[in-house]
């Protein structure tokens, strides 16, 4: 694993480059880790308290500890007239968390989200931003089976 | 090249780049405002100026919209009105209203604005999470409960302070003041200066020390200079029954010159000991072990007495001065002047240095 | 029968986007070599003459935008808007999918418009796979000499709806949180960095070289008079042919739904098309016939917004659409200012329980008013547009709304 200090010493020269950052240490430990976040602020020449505000912003990003892979379901209204409660339902029976929540294999986190841009074939689900294309409720332990 | 507008109904006269706000109140016209603050930069958020230009679909926020030639401006009409209002409304829908015990009653720019618009209770009223911070730290209490987010707090701790403590968290109605990862403020940068008390505009900050002890109604405000050190700060004793029981400051320039009502966190939270019971009024002697009163003719006497017999016995380098910060430079002068010149030893210190 | 006219995405998977010397070969890069040809102040004034209107939402004039840019100032900026977070649209992801180099080529032309050598590209969060795209397309375009002096930088948004309004994204390319700021100044004149900027979206730059290969009249020809060229459009909900479509500007709504669309989905009727994505105004089967631009779009109380359509079937329940679109804007209010704050989350608050059938007559009172004060007092456009959709049905389709009432 990339340590967090390398990852933001290479986005360091981009002017304001922390969300840049918080991205590539995201794609190493899937959340932003508390130390992580500080040495940002330092490269970066902000406050904590301002790294901090910038982290919790954007929904992509997290602060706190996620599963291997986040699973998020879109539900902006084409996803949602074409039957994502019903899929998220299943999700939910399946993994056996709520949305917010990560399994306790620490395997998969449940997420929600607006649309992604993939309204040709709704509802859709991404698994670490993967588009899952047209899910029924039926597909979800075959989907589910895949990640490993 | 100066501006002409009309604001209500008045013909104003302005410079380039005036705001409108300051036009506005230069024709007369009372503009509500929260976020607004002229000592940091603007936000522009609060919406609680706003007002109507004619012929523009939407109303403006007089605090960051610069006054154009020719604008007619209605600082009241009923647009205006409903939204106020509105923005008033929300503002209590979530707020924690009990003006009755919170310490900034009477002069708090939520109950002032209400009160002028006459809005006695919310038609939004629904869900309320508390977002009340319980931070142990003695001086500052947190109740997020009553925050308007206005973000002045945030702005004055990095303009005024520079200590980045706080910044906004999340986004949307969750959004709150936070220091990093939510955490206390004794944890954080934070060196309690309470600037973030001074600017907000309603009573989600307030101070811990004068808590419960009087109203801003009841007490009177004496002008006066902290004692604390040599910089000379202006602060403003609130008095109750000739009692001191609280600190705030005046942030007129007139006023207060030196600090512009910034203060550290000895000058605004550090007063409480002048009721103490055991604080000294008079001189004390040691004598067999025990202390008893004595008059200063007394006590300077008998202090110069030894340090004469210890110079004459030891020499003048058994000597050493520690002065303190509190005193004014002139007199931390004169106490060097007395060490090396009266007594003859350069072992002179200063407790600023520490 | 109404065609397709395809522009931008005449050769859509034909030609390798990342690919300039595909690009090239089917006419590519001969719009900047055009342009550099001309002097800039002329530069501007024929894209102006085409009449190009921002194809972002706002409709603004590209042209005119630019000439706000002052001259002086050494360091300015191009910035493309590729945050299409518009439920329902995904057209710029297409173009740069189909026709990427067409996108470089454009923020190019506008760079040597307005003085820049600096492009950055915003590219939302949920297409890690367009940024890779574009960076692979960028460094092939630089190797073959064909941007010259003009660089480009893609930046990625972190899932933020309103990090699409250009001072946000502004702000959020500088490394903060993805809050609007007041206007004036506009971003022409203190942009990114303070320095000037241009923000344009993606199927706008992406005009441009056909614009200067084919001269300004012929593309003042194309569509509408107002609001001329193509425009691709994104169909979604209960529609036969779910995907996307490029067509002239002056094509009816109604053709883009049965010629084109294939009809409602199953020969159901139609209820209510939504246009523009999420923050469009709901459009009753009566307007249909009304051409996709953005005036005329405009004169029925619609959008015509990102292009993206959205279609409901005689069955489906507007309240339940509604309220869904309600909890987005909740969830995407940046926060900070108070009748958008506040005011997303009482709507939701009120949508949801007319919803559950527990809203009253008060309820919807309540709603038109917080509706109108938010739509004339928020910050920005995300308050001010957050409303439409409750506004808008409630004007067409308010027995949805009695019915569900106690
Ligand atoms: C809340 C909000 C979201 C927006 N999202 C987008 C977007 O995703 N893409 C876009 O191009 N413009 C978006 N805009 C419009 C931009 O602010 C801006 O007008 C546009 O990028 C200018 O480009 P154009 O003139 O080429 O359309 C949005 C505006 C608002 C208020
Ligand atoms: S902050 Fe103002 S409105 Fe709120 S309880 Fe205190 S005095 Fe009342
Ligand atoms: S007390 Fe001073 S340093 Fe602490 S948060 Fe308030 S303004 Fe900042
Ligand atoms: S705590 Fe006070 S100053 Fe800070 S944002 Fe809230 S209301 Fe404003
Ligand atoms: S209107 Fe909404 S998104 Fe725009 S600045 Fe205000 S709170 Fe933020
Ligand atoms: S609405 Fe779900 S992907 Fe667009
Ligand atoms: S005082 Fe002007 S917006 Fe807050």
């Amino acid at each position: 694993m990339a340590n967090y200090m390398d990852i933001i010493a290479s986005c360091k020269d981009k002017p304001g480059g922390i969300i840049e950052a918080y991205h590539a240490i995201q794609k190493e430990y899937n959340y932003i880790p508390q130390e992580a976040l500080k040495e940002a602020a330092r490269a970066f020449k902000v406050s904590e308290a301002q790294a901090f505000g910038v982290a919790t912003f954007y929904s992509y990003l997290s602060v706190e500890k996620r599963g291997k892979y986040i699973i998020r379901m879109c539900e902006s209204a084409p996803c949602h007239v074409a039957g994502a409660d019903e899929v998220l339902k299943t999700l939910e029976a399946h993994l056996g968390i709520k949305v917010g929540e990560t399994t306790s294999d620490g395997k998969f986190t449940l997420e929600l989200t607006e649309c992604v841009g993939q309204c040709q074939a709704t509802p859709v689900v991404t698994i670490n931003s993967e588009p899952i294309f047209g899910v029924k409720p039926e597909m979800v332990p075959e989907i589910l089976a895949k990640f490993k | 090249m100066d501006i002409k507008l009309t604001i209500d109904g008045k013909e104003v006269v302005v410079p380039q780049g005036t705001m409108l706000i300051d036009a506005c109140r230069q024709a007369g016209a009372d503009i509500p405002t929260f976020c607004f603050d002229p000592d940091l930069k603007l936000a522009g958020s609060c919406r609680m100026c706003v007002v109507q230009p004619k012929g523009w679909r939407n109303l403006v926020a007089s605090c960051v919209t610069p006054a154009q030639n020719g604008m007619v401006i209605e600082t009241e009409s009923p647009d205006v009105i409903e939204a106020r209002k509105v923005v008033l409304e929300l503002m209590l829908a979530r707020h924690k209203l009990t003006c009755h015990t919170c310490e900034k009653d009477g002069e708090c720019n939520l109950q002032d604005y209400c009160y002028r618009y006459g809005v006695t209770e919310s038609r939004f009223v629904g869900k309320v999470h508390s977002l009340f911070k319980d931070d142990s730290n003695p001086f500052i209490e947190r109740d997020y409960d009553k925050c308007v987010m206005c973000t002045r707090c945030v702005r004055a701790c990095d303009e005024i302070t520079g200590a980045r403590a706080i910044n906004v968290m999340d986004r949307g109605h969750h959004a709150k003041i936070a220091t990093s990862f939510d955490g206390e403020l004794a944890d954080s940068p934070c060196v309690f200066c309470g600037q973030c008390i001074m600017v907000c505009p309603v009573g989600a900050l307030s101070s811990k020390i004068a808590a419960g002890k009087g109203k801003p109604a009841q007490n009177e405000k004496v002008l006066t200079t902290c004692t604390y050190c040599g910089t000379g700060c202006t602060l403003e004793l609130n008095v109750k029954n000739d009692k001191v029981v609280g600190v705030t400051s005046n942030r007129d320039p007139e006023w207060s010159p030196v600090n512009r009502g910034a203060l550290c966190v000895k000058g605004r939270f550090g007063w409480d000991f002048i009721n103490s019971p055991e604080r000294l009024t008079t001189p004390l002697i040691k004598e067999n072990g025990e202390f008893r009163e004595a008059s200063w003719d007394e006590a300077l006497n008998l202090a110069a007495q030894k340090i004469k017999g210890i110079k004459e016995g030891y020499g003048p380098d058994s000597l050493a001065m520690f002065s303190s910060a509190r005193i004014t430079n002139e007199e931390n002068y004169l106490a060097q002047k007395l060490m090396r010149a009266a007594i003859g030893s350069n072992n002179v210190d200063h407790c600023a240095r520490l | 029968m109404a065609q397709e006219y395809r522009v931008l995405l005449e050769y859509a998977d034909k030609i390798n986007p990342e690919k300039a010397s595909d690009y090239i070969k089917v006419g590519g890069y001969k719009g900047l070599e055009k342009a550099r040809s001309m002097n800039p102040k002329d530069l501007i004034e024929e894209v102006k003459k085409s009449g190009l209107r921002g194809r972002g939402g706002a409709g603004f004039n590209a042209g005119m935008k630019w000439s706000f840019v002052p001259q002086y100032p050494e360091t300015k900026y191009v910035v493309c808007n590729l945050d299409e977070g518009e439920p329902g649209t995904y057209k710029d992801r297409i173009i740069c999918q189909k026709n990427a180099q067409a996108l470089l080529e454009g923020m190019a032309i506008c760079g040597y418009a307005i003085g820049s050598k600096q492009g950055y590209i915003y590219c939302r969060g949920e297409y890690p796979f367009v940024v890779e795209l574009l960076k692979n397309a960028i460094g092939n375009a630089k190797e073959s000499g064909a941007l010259g002096e003009f660089d480009i930088e893609v930046r990625m948004g972190a899932g933020a709806y309103v990090c699409g309004e250009e001072t946000a994204l502004i702000e959020s390319i500088e490394g903060h949180r993805g809050e609007p700021r007041f206007k004036p100044p506009f971003p022409g004149v203190e942009g990114l960095w303070r320095m000037p900027t241009v923000v344009n979206n993606v199927e706008t730059f992406a005009c441009l070289p056909y614009i200067l290969t084919n001269g300004a009249e012929w593309f003042a020809g194309i569509g509408a008079k107002s609001y001329p060229g193509t425009k691709v459009l994104t169909l979604t909900g209960d529609i036969e042919n779910a995907t996307y479509f490029e067509v002239p500007t002056d094509y009816l709504l109604r053709d883009v739904i049965y010629e084109l669309g294939g009809g409602v989905k199953g020969g159901k009727k139609l209820k209510a098309v939504q246009v523009g994505g999420t923050s469009g105004a709901f459009i009753p089967p009566q307007n249909l016939d009304t051409p996709i631009d953005f005036d005329s779009m405009s004169a029925i109380g619609a959008a015509l917004g990102s292009g993206a359509v959205f279609v409901m079937d005689e069955t489906r329940d507007i309240v339940d659409i509604v309220n869904r679109i309600a909890k987005f804007f909740e969830h995407e209010s940046c926060g900070q200012c108070t009748p958008c704050r506040e005011g997303t989350f009482r709507c939701k608050e009120i949508m949801e329980k007319i919803n559950n059938g527990r809203g009253s007559l008060q309820d919807i009172e309540n709603l038109k008013l917080l509706a109108r004060v938010m739509m004339k007092a928020s910050l920005c456009g995300l308050g001010q547009a957050a409303p439409i959709p409750i506004t808008s049905t409630l004007t067409h389709f308010e027995y949805e709304y009695l019915r569900k009432l106690v």
